[in-house]
């Protein structure tokens, strides 16, 4: 956790800023009185189960979401319908056959697609273009179509084509969702890898805090109404999460994993697969 | 045998009808101004087509060019200009399905609502009209009759303001057609885009109807880009490839409806479908082949499987108590 170290030292710029934020639809409450700020280069992770208005709070930041009370602030700006210094990472949708674009055209969308008329790309973003290419690992498939990508390929080349914009903050809205293993690793790795050398802020919308275990500073968990917001080892605790929704929780540490459990219910269906569990695939475990 | 000559002799007599070239140079001249026409027609269909298939609005050009008929046809009872009637129709269309239609299913509903309207108004209004009946037929099915000085003047300005428009928000329309979410998220105004694009889409279609008749403007703004889009995936070359496409199939139909007197449409159609025809054939060995070389054919049931297990896996973390 280097940069919250360095951050100490060094108070890194504010990249998002939430005061006293709230959402609600008619009577139900989203969340409400949220104070959160994001700085530069630090991975937040927005956890909770689903309904509890992850994505609201990610349409919120996007400007496509009022707030019921409260404010959003990106860049020490109110949040308007998106911006050029947003990189967003959206769930995995493959492409429609016969989108007319290659893999290195996608990427190249997110550096120069705000831009109207024909100008061709300079000599120096077509560099920084095919740089990006290589970086996320997409050189092997740059000229393929995209709608032929397999799932993981695609997401590499979204964050590519985040990335492409030089973003401020990189928003994920659940990325690795239908990735495999291998995918999911590749990818956070990728993300993170590109936080750091950027100093982007992250924020992580996740059902699964697992993949992302070892590259999250701090945890927002939004359920039931409240929410609460710390590193992970604060806030992934039995005592914390059954406060947070008001009946007993358990948090299950296995096989490198973490499971939270709920005291009424058996494990979903996902966390059945839990004896599927190959360990030798995530060599470096949980992060205690 | 008497009978079968005879019928040998009508086919010939409608084949030389269909295909004939007596005093084709002669005629040619009296065409340029249609070939002109059509010539930028092409141009403006081939690069609005590639959208049209991203934005999946093929049913909404179609349904624009039945409010475009709607429109000329009261023109022509009314006796005012032409194009201006059929302007005003697809226009109003095309705003009216941009606004409404957000979502595909939405859209698609509007537009199966609107046509019909249309197209009744366009009949109601033509069986009111005692003019030349040739002039009815042509706004549906299209015209061979030459178009004149200030009907070109008209095609010619509203092609340049659409060739214009497209081309000064080429990329961030591009992006804005193919994600419309990560675009919105990075600051491109969708929805201004998608609006400037219908009004654009509008006045492509009212284009096409002087030129193919309000039945057939897909084989102008569609049919081109498909075949493209069979060829290749790269962004430059598809809109290049459609508006070649386009080009050759309204000069062609030009040039060979010219000695039969017929309507230029079915040829026009028939050059098209053939292009794409040939591009359709093309393009399936060329995928086959591009995914052998490329090694990542999709893996044989048995991996997939495999790899569903893995995934299915460690993933989920929590449960709502």
């Amino acid at each position: 956790m280097t940069s919250r170290e360095s951050e100490a030292v060094h108070p890194t710029p504010v990249v998002l800023r939430m005061r006293g934020a709230g959402m609600r639809f008619g009577d139900r409450q989203l969340w409400s009185g949220l104070d959160l700020e994001v700085r530069a280069g630090e991975f937040v992770a927005i956890l909770g189960p689903n309904g509890a208005g992850k994505t609201t709070l990610l349409k919120a930041i996007l400007g496509q979401q009022e707030l019921s009370e409260g404010s959003i602030e990106f860049l020490d700006q109110p949040v308007r319908r998106g911006h050029r210094k947003i990189g967003y990472i959206p769930q995995q949708r493959l492409m429609d056959a016969g989108t007319p674009l290659r893999t290195r055209d996608m990427i190249s969308l997110g550096a120069l697609g705000h831009r109207f008329g024909l100008r061709r790309a300079s000599r120096a973003e077509r560099r920084r273009i095919d740089d990006l290419v290589d970086e996320v690992g997409a050189s092997a498939f740059a000229t393929a179509p995209v709608a032929s990508l397999s799932g993981g390929e695609q997401q590499r080349a979204r964050v590519g084509q985040a990335l492409a914009a030089q973003p401020a903050l990189l928003l994920c809205d659940e990325p690795l969702i239908s990735l495999d293993l291998k995918h999911q690793r590749g990818v956070t790795e990728l993300i993170d890898q590109q936080r750091r050398s950027l100093g982007a802020a992250v924020v992580f919308v996740t059902h699964d805090v697992n993949p992302i275990l070892d590259v999250v500073d701090r945890v927002l968990y939004i359920a039931g109404g409240r929410f609460t917001i710390g590193t992970p080892d604060e806030v992934l605790q039995a005592p914390v999460l059954s406060e947070l929704y008001g009946t007993p929780v358990d948090v299950v540490r296995t096989l490198g994993r973490i499971v939270i459990v709920g005291s009424t219910q058996a494990a979903e269906a996902h966390g059945d697969g839990q004896h599927h569990t190959h360990p030798e695939h995530d060599p470096e475990g949980p992060v205690r | 045998m008497i009978l079968l000559a005879s019928s040998l002799t009508d086919v010939g007599q409608v084949l030389s009808h269909v295909l004939s070239f007596q005093n084709f140079g002669e005629l040619v001249v009296l065409v340029r101004n249609s070939l002109i026409a059509g010539a930028l027609l092409g141009i403006v269909g081939g690069l609005i087509g590639p959208f049209v298939i991203t934005r999946n609005l093929p049913f909404a050009v179609h349904g624009i060019s039945e409010l475009s008929f709607a429109g000329a046809s009261i023109a022509l009872l009314i006796g005012v200009n032409v194009v201006t009637g059929s302007l005003i129709g697809s226009v109003l269309a095309a705003l009216i399905i941009g606004m409404l239609g957000n979502r595909a299913r939405e859209r698609n509903s509007i537009i199966a609502v609107l046509m019909p309207f249309g197209l009744g108004l366009g009949i109601l209004a033509l069986a009111l009209y005692q003019g030349r009946s040739a002039n009815k037929f042509g706004l549906l099915t299209g015209q061979i009759v030459s178009v004149d000085n200030p009907q070109l003047g008209w095609l010619l300005a509203i092609s340049l303001v659409v060739i214009v428009t497209l081309l000064v928000v080429w990329r961030p329309l591009t992006f804005a057609s193919i994600d419309p979410d990560v675009a919105a998220a990075a600051g491109i105004p969708v929805r201004t885009l998608s609006i400037v694009f219908m009004l654009a889409l509008g006045l492509s279609v009212a284009v096409s109807v002087q030129i193919v008749g309000a039945l057939l403007v897909l084989s102008l703004l569609v049919t081109p880009a498909a075949a493209a889009l069979r060829l290749t995936v790269n962004p430059v070359v598809v809109p290049l490839l459609s508006m070649l496409f386009a080009v050759v199939s309204v000069v062609g139909g030009i040039l060979l409806a010219l000695g039969g007197g017929l309507p230029i449409s079915p040829y026009v159609t028939t050059i098209s479908f053939a292009i794409w025809l040939v591009c359709r054939l093309v393009g399936g060995r060329r995928e086959k082949r591009g995914s052998r070389t490329r090694g990542r054919l999709l893996p044989p049931t048995g991996s997939t499987r495999q790899v569903s297990a893995v995934s299915s896996a460690p993933t989920k973390t929590e449960v709502a108590p």
